[in-house]
């Protein structure tokens, strides 16, 4: 008997996988613990290791083929003394899908922009499935610990009773004792929710695997100030806000420089028709982006009605997951808080965040004159997978121009 | 003489021992086994399986005694003392075939002999104090069991007074019989013996028989075995056995040193075990031993560097499923520790889920902590009961005797222990078994589904009764 050599799943999600390399040929024997191939996920390189002892006897998918669906008979052994003729009956069950594949390669698709898609994935759903003990869990929910953040010791990784009874929270000192001021500060632990937790995955994973940079400029309001002051004035029905206009105003700048409405997909990039502004607001616990969809398609007054209703609903802890999942672009405004200028971390899938300070009274110069204005100082921080320093300038500059000059905004 | 060579070679074919190498063959590992009388050793020929095919006999033997109390007519009851013992050797000879199969097929070579360890990595082995064989190997597994426990005035002549050895194959029925030590092994041959006729009592130097079992469940069997006849002291000891031509003197002291004459045909000594670690090279190679057993760490390495012990000989509970187990987790560790990846989830055996099983008339079995040793590690428990009179099919089977008791650690809602006597036990006690193992808290058993009618209720009521939510009692 042939021995089947298939396309591993090398973690449990594991779909497919590209056949990086392979590190034996035909004819070469294998034993058991010989390392076959390499195999690339969307999270890591795996080396295959063989199970079996053999002759590897025909390779049947060839290194570099991606997306092998797990499972697919990816080469054959011959056992001991086994003649090749064993052979002739096997083809590649994989020849019509590599096929598939390789002609999905070689159409120069590009990526092409596509009609609006839907919006990119909600938060990451929590609790994906930890393999534990009934007792295990008892026990982590009586000492208030997340099963989660234990590692398992038991079969396959399971988490049982012993690994929780040993397990000891990071951070976990010597609880200071009543000598003051001796050995470690006080403390109290309280327990991560959910936001918290994804706060510190997402944002974690964006400064340590999205090349950040940063750009800034100063924004003159005086003239957005005036339009904001009027309109204000004409009725009692909307308060707009200068946060309105700069949601707006990004919006507008999507749509004029579309090479920043971009998200990068790995292999691909992916170019949105649409202006979603997400817009970042502390509540308790954390902060929740509420997205106002299809910004460059409201006015300021619906922008602003909208973003009440969703800041508001955010704080109430009522938003719904398509409230505030997907959005092409973030805004993070700390300027009512006296912030002059900051950096925002890009908050991912998307390319790029507008880090927004307060208005203030600067002295600028005018004319060779020194002169009072209201200036903003914001920073945007891009995605350099994404967008490039000249495209994030355009893009910066488009936002300038619009809120500097507000009346562009009605164009 | 050549020094054949292996990779692990293991002294003692017992359960511990062929177990182990089985399981080193499977790992691809050059394998002996080194025994000296019979293939799986004490256990297979001269313990749980023959004493298992004679209580059998006493359990026929009962129904048929019982047959009107299921409409039956049963006539001219009798038995075949020779045909009992017969078919129990019978049995004990097909298994011992068998495990000889089994090495053969796992090819693994068998050395016929009495084996002693020489220095690390090297054992000798002599037939009639004739060296026969040397055999290498860098690892080197002691497994040969252990052996009745005998004291200097309580001494075995295989006549008079008999060890588990003798008792087996008697040629004769006892009339009067003095069992010395209620444990599992001096329970089960009062049981038989008491079955088939004999006038039997039991000596126990503790306050309560079966004295490792939960008090309650130890309580229930001591009022149905003096139910059934047998005569129990308990707190008392035999101080001296004057042995006459066909009858012995037992002279028995209670607690309060109040002495009491029993004469007897027989005597059993059933007072413990001792690891056989004599004559095994251990001095020489500086293995350390501790009250008659080898001193090992939680995976069988006794600090001697390639030498381990699995078993009986490493000490209590003195269990063939504990010697397998270990012996199994013992070779996946040698394999891992040369370098064997396919060896994951490897972990020292946990005693507290050793299961024990005792084949007397009813049954006891049990995993875990007694009430009493949960109350003294400082658990809060719940405990359930429930009686076999509240379940269908214990009374359809006319076994209406026995209690199912659980225990639970209150905060956590682990099982900490299960303790049953009554009809079948030994058999039901493994759904508790795996429920300790998989770490299922009394939620996992509620929801559980039990089949109806079956014993396994009787399991399942318990726990609701731990909780409150007991259906049929």
């Amino acid at each position: 008997m042939t021995i089947e050599i298939r396309m591993p799943a090398l973690s449990p999600t594991m779909e497919k996988g590209t056949l990086a390399k392979w590190l034996v040929a035909e004819g070469d024997i294998v034993e058991s613990g010989t390392i076959l191939a390499e195999i690339e996920t969307d999270k890591a390189t795996m080396e295959y290791e063989s199970i079996d002892d053999g002759v590897v006897g025909k390779i049947l998918v060839p290194e570099g083929t991606e997306d092998v669906a797990v499972g697919t008979l990816i080469a054959v052994l011959l056992e001991d003394g086994e003649e090749a003729a064993a052979l002739e009956n096997i083809s590649s069950e994989a020849t019509s899908e590599k096929t598939e594949t390789s002609v999905a390669v070689a159409t120069p698709e590009a990526p092409a922009v596509k009609a609006p898609v839907a919006a990119p994935d909600p938060v990451p759903p929590t609790g994906n499935r930890v393999f534990s003990s009934p007792l295990a869990r008892r026990i982590a929910a009586n000492k208030g610990i997340d099963i989660a953040d234990i590692p398992g010791s038991g079969p396959h990784g399971r988490v049982i009773k012993r690994d929780v009874e040993g397990f000891v929270p990071v951070a976990k000192a010597v609880s200071a004792g009543p000598a003051a001021a001796e050995g470690d500060a006080p403390y109290t632990e309280v327990k991560l929710g959910n936001m918290r937790k994804t706060i510190a995955k997402r944002l974690t994973e964006s400064k340590q695997t999205v090349p950040h940079f940063y750009l800034g400029v100063d924004i003159e309001l005086d003239n957005l100030l005036a339009a904001r002051k009027e309109l204000n004035n004409l009725s009692d029905a909307y308060k707009i806000s200068v946060n309105d206009f700069i949601i707006r105003a990004s919006a507008l700048a999507l749509i004029k420089v579309p090479e920043a409405n971009v998200q990068f997909g790995g292999d691909v990039m992916r170019h949105y028709g649409r202006a979603d502004i997400s817009v970042a607001v502390a509540i308790p616990g954390g902060l929740i982006t509420p997205v106002i969809r299809g910004a460059e398609l409201k006015g300021l007054r619906q922008i602003s009605d909208e973003t009440k209703m969703l800041a508001k609903k955010a704080r109430d802890g009522k938003l719904m997951p398509e409230e505030y999942s997907g959005g092409t672009f973030s805004i993070s405004n700390l300027g009512m808080m006296g912030i002059k200028q900051f950096q925002a971390v890009i908050n991912p899938p998307q390319a790029a965040i507008l880090a927004v300070g307060s208005g203030e009274q600067r002295a600028v110069i005018k004319d060779g004159k020194v002169t009072a204005a209201t200036v903003m100082s914001v920073n945007l921080a891009c995605d350099h997978r994404a967008i490039d320093g000249a495209v994030g300038a355009e893009f910066l500059g488009a936002i300038k121009t619009f809120l500097e000059h507000p009346s562009t905004m009605l164009l | 003489m050549t020094v054949e060579k292996f990779d692990i070679v293991i002294l003692g074919g017992g359960p511990g021992g062929y177990v182990a190498a089985i399981r080193a063959a499977q790992l691809g590992l050059k394998t002996a086994v080194v025994e000296r009388e019979n293939l799986g050793g004490i256990c297979l020929n001269w313990g749980c399986i023959p004493t298992k095919a004679l209580l059998r006999s006493a359990e026929v033997f009962h129904n048929m005694k019982h047959a009107a109390d299921y409409g039956l007519v049963a006539k001219d009851l009798g038995f075949d003392l020779d045909k009992v013992v017969s078919r129990s050797r019978g049995i004990a000879a097909q298994l011992s075939g068998g495990i000889a199969h089994l090495m053969k097929k796992n090819k693994i070579t068998v050395i016929e002999g009495e084996g002693r360890l020489v220095k690390p990595g090297l054992l000798s082995v002599a037939r009639d104090g004739k060296k026969v064989a040397e055999v290498a190997a860098k690892d080197i597994i002691l497994a040969t069991g252990a052996r009745a426990r005998e004291l200097p005035h309580l001494k075995a002549d295989g006549k008079l007074v008999w060890t588990y050895r003798h008792a087996l194959v008697p040629n004769v029925m006892p009339k009067k019989l003095l069992v010395i030590g209620s444990g599992a092994i001096g329970i089960e041959f009062a049981s038989f013996y008491n079955e088939l006729g004999a006038d039997v009592t039991v000596i126990e130097m503790m306050d309560r028989v079966l004295p490792v079992e939960d008090a309650e469940i130890s309580a229930f069997a001591l009022k149905s075995f003096t139910a059934q006849g047998l005569h129990i002291q308990t707190s008392a000891s035999v101080t001296k056995l004057d042995r006459k031509k066909d009858t012995v003197v037992c002279t028995v002291e209670d607690k309060a040193g109040k002495t009491q004459i029993h004469e007897v045909d027989r005597v059993i000594v059933a007072i413990g075990i001792t690891g056989n670690v004599e004559n095994i090279g251990l001095e020489e190679n500086s293995i350390k031993t501790d009250r008659g057993h080898i001193v090992v760490d939680e995976w069988g390495h006794t600090g001697v560097q390639g030498i381990h012990a699995i078993g009986d000989l490493t000490g209590p509970p003195w269990l063939a499923h504990k010697a397998s187990h270990e012996g199994v987790i013992l070779v996946e560790k040698i394999s891992r520790d040369r370098g064997d990846k396919s060896i994951t989830d490897l972990h020292p055996l946990d005693k507290g889920n050793i299961p024990g099983c005792t084949y007397c008339r009813p049954q006891v079995a049990s995993v875990g902590l007694t009430e009493k040793a949960a109350k003294d590690k400082g658990h809060k428990v719940r405990v359930g009961r429930f009686p076999f009179i509240g379940n269908g099919k214990a009374i359809a089977l006319g076994e209406a005797e026995g209690l199912v008791k659980t225990i639970f650690d209150a905060a956590t809602g682990e099982l900490l222990g299960a303790h049953m006597v009554g009809a079948e036990v030994t058999e039901l006690i493994q759904g508790y078994v795996i429920a300790r193992t998989l770490e299922t808290t009394e939620a996992e058993l509620m929801h559980t589904i039990f089949p109806h009618p079956t014993l396994s209720e009787i399991m399942h009521e318990s726990v609701l009764d731990a909780y409150g939510k007991v259906i049929h009692f």
